[in-house]
């Protein structure tokens, strides 16, 4: 089994917040959490910054405003 | 009608100039464009001016469009084309360094700067208007290129392929620049959530 370092562990973080890591390192990524409380809260707050982004970003869909739909179409009619 | 048999067909018409056909693609696909462009462009005349721009270029280039591809990725690729030109042109301050905001190491390859867990959450951003408020300003300060990454990834959920596609670059680039922009953007958080 692979004993990465904190480095090695953050480089591969993104596949293993995805479930995308191979099996061998991911043993070697718990292995190395069970040891660093350092890398345990970055990995949790590496999550909560997707998370984070998510729901600060989170809008609703609206239908184009009706000036702009006909501001368009004007456009590209005239253009014909 | 499969919805590719459906683009198909919208396609057809807008290249057979139909401006029917225009008009039910810019109703369909409009509102998740505009949204789209309000993601990048904070100003709401830029996002309507470069859902416009982006408009007329796809009326302008649809015999471009292969058959076949998905008209979705089409389309946001323009939108996107369009928003980064319009902020381009906009820009009065340089980006700045991502790699400022990146976890330094030591040369055993231990963290620099120990990591503390955070006391708010996901979900106190989901609860509170300032956190959410924190949250967009950091994510304005990432340069474009990891910007529109994080955007089209983690907010819009599009796949690495389609990002990649969209913006013109290889997957592997998408996942390194996805990466190093949620780095970052966990940095710009830090001292809000901690």
């Amino acid at each position: 089994m692979m004993k990465p370092t904190c480095r090695q562990l953050i480089d591969f973080l993104d596949d293993y917040v995805a479930g995308e890591l191979a099996r061998e390192r991911v043993e070697g990524f718990e292995w190395h959490l069970a040891r660093c409380p350092s890398c345990v809260a970055y990995v949790a707050s590496y999550r909560d910054t997707i998370r984070a982004a998510q729901h600060a970003s989170a809008v609703e869909i609206e239908d184009v405003p009706a000036d702009l739909l006909t501001a368009i179409l004007a456009t590209v009619t005239s253009r014909k | 009608m499969l919805a590719t048999e459906h683009d198909d067909a919208l396609v057809a018409g807008l290249r057979a100039g139909d401006s029917h056909a225009f008009e039910k693609l810019l109703r369909e696909h409009g509102p998740r464009l505009l949204r789209l462009a309000r993601r990048f462009l904070a100003n709401e005349e830029d996002a309507r001016d470069a859902l416009q721009d982006a408009m007329v270029a796809v009326y302008r280039s649809v015999a471009e469009f292969k058959s076949g591809a998905a008209l979705s990725t089409w389309l946001h690729r323009i939108v996107v084309n369009a928003a980064l030109m319009k902020l381009r042109t906009k820009r009065r301050h340089p980006e700045e360094d991502i790699e400022q905001y990146l976890p330094r190491f030591l040369e055993d390859g231990h963290r620099r700067e120990p990591g503390t867990a955070w006391a708010e959450s996901a979900d106190s951003v989901l609860e509170r208007e300032e956190l959410r408020g924190a949250v967009r300003e950091a994510i304005a300060k990432l340069p474009d290129a990891y910007r529109i990454v994080l955007h089209l990834r983690d907010i819009e959920e599009l796949s690495t392929a389609e990002t990649a596609e969209i913006l013109g670059t290889t997957k592997n680039i998408v996942k390194i620049r996805l990466h190093r922009a949620r780095q970052a953007l966990r940095t710009l958080l830090d001292e809000t959530m901690k």
